[in-house]
């Protein structure tokens, strides 16, 4: 198995995956379950971006001498993955800060953080 | 030099492990909420060394400083009542 | 509860086993796929923007952007709903060091030039709106820890941004009148690789949403830091 930069980073994407969703399953406060779904974020984001990497290329942005218009197209990796995961970056952030407003309003509501208090909608 | 970039991020990404371990197992929460801002650093540092210049930036902006932040500003609200009603 | 435990060990496992399934029929790859080679070789001519990145987030996928612009705006509205408060707002009254208000006098006016910097210069190094936005958000959040000049007039927020969502509708539709179709760069002239003013209507697309995303997160650290605990059913 040779070990290249993308391989290692989609064995840290995955493991990271793997973490978040432990925390997530098997946590009792409501703050530390959403700070696991946002290490399983930023795993989901190391996946996609690694693979669009080509070993030995640069990024995708004009650079004076070094990377022109005309070898743009041999010299640089591949551009659609980093434009996804700019959007589910700022995506990501948008989900965790309305979760965590909500964990807020259940606190002024039920003065309490453990999630086995709010068994309300169980049957 | 390859050998070398090999090492430094097997390296770090050992650390961004133990660290997303301790995050979602440790007791106290100001210690899991730091973990996970070392988390999102480091992140960043391997998005720049997989030639992401952007997703770099935005990843050290949003999940480094304003996640961080805004986890800090909800515990502290959070803390504050329960301080209040047991007055 | 170990029956809890062991049936979330469970489904991790499962899970553990599709991921080493994609692990496996991973390769790395030597070339190009068509996509990425059409968009390498054909984006700096077609829109003028020495950053490809940033030319297929607004124009090539110019649709995902507007509907990444709405989930923020819907976020930003959500949370100025939920922790909206009954009658006059209260601000916390914060006793913060003069250290922190010093240094955030001078820390204050640096980080949102650097933001207006990044959101500008989209097209030509690496960054664009949401990383220019995110600088402005810190900022205000930072304007929000020490405090130095009284609470953050939300209404100039509001404004701001429900400005900034309408003009982008509108040069949006003027893409479609004037040029190829909906958000489209070549409405103005699409000028010389390089330079600040080139690449058509992309740096005033780019500083539109620069400004969104920063009044949106803005509003958001404002909404929160202006609850109080008042333990009435709201």
């Amino acid at each position: 198995m040779t070990l290249s930069i993308d391989k290692i980073a989609l064995i840290l994407g995955m493991v990271l995956m793997l973490v978040g969703l432990w925390g997530g399953f098997t946590q009792k406060n409501l703050l530390k379950i959403i700070l696991s779904f946002s290490i399983f974020n930023s795993g989901l984001n190391i996946l996609i971006v690694a693979l669009g990497y080509l070993p030995g290329r640069t990024a995708p942005i004009l650079e004076g001498d070094v990377v022109t218009p005309e070898t743009l197209a041999s010299v640089a990796i591949d551009p659609v993955p980093q434009a996804l995961v700019l959007t589910a970056i700022v995506i990501g952030f948008g989900i965790t800060a309305l979760m965590l407003v909500f964990a807020l309003k259940l606190n002024q509501h039920k003065k309490s953080l453990d999630i086995n208090q709010y068994t309300d909608l169980k049957w | 030099m390859e050998t070398f970039k090999l090492i430094m991020m097997s390296t770090l990404a050992l650390v961004m492990i133990i660290a997303a371990i301790m995050a979602v197992s440790s007791k106290e929460m100001p210690l899991a909420i730091l973990a996970s801002g070392a988390i999102s650093l480091l992140t960043s540092i391997f998005f720049l060394v997989l030639a992401s210049p952007d997703v770099a930036m935005t990843e050290a902006a949003i999940g480094a400083g304003l996640t961080t932040f805004l986890f800090f500003i909800i515990l502290r609200k959070t803390e504050q009542d329960s301080h209040e009603n047991e007055k | 509860m170990k029956m809890k435990n062991s049936i979330a060990l469970v489904l991790i496992v499962m899970f553990g086993i599709f991921l080493f399934h994609i692990y496996e029929r991973y390769q790395t790859q030597t070339a190009l796929n068509k996509t990425a080679a059409y968009y390498n070789s054909k984006a700096p001519a077609e829109t003028g923007a020495a950053n490809v990145v940033t030319s297929i987030v607004v124009t090539y996928r110019g649709l995902d952007t507007l509907g990444e612009v709405t989930v923020l705006f819907l976020t930003a509205m959500i949370v100025g709903y939920i922790l909206r408060q009954r009658g006059k707002a209260k601000t916390p009254k914060n006793t913060t060091s003069e250290i922190l208000i010093t240094a955030a006098n001078i820390l204050i006016p640096g980080s949102i030039i650097l933001g207006a910097y990044v959101f500008i210069n989209g097209h030509l190094t690496p960054g664009g709106g949401f990383q220019g936005g995110a600088i402005i958000g810190t900022a205000i959040g930072l304007m929000i820890l020490a405090n130095p000049i009284g609470n953050i007039q939300k209404t100039a927020l509001h404004y701001i941004e429900s400005l900034s969502g309408f003009t982008y509708i509108l040069i949006g539709l003027a893409g479609l009148i004037l040029a190829g179709g909906f958000l489209d760069n070549r409405i103005l002239p699409l000028g010389n690789l390089g330079e600040l003013f080139s690449a058509g209507a992309i740096p005033i697309i780019y500083s539109l949403i620069g400004l969104k995303v920063g009044s949106e997160l803005s509003s958001i650290l404002a909404s929160i830091n202006e609850t109080t605990n008042n333990t009435a059913k709201s």
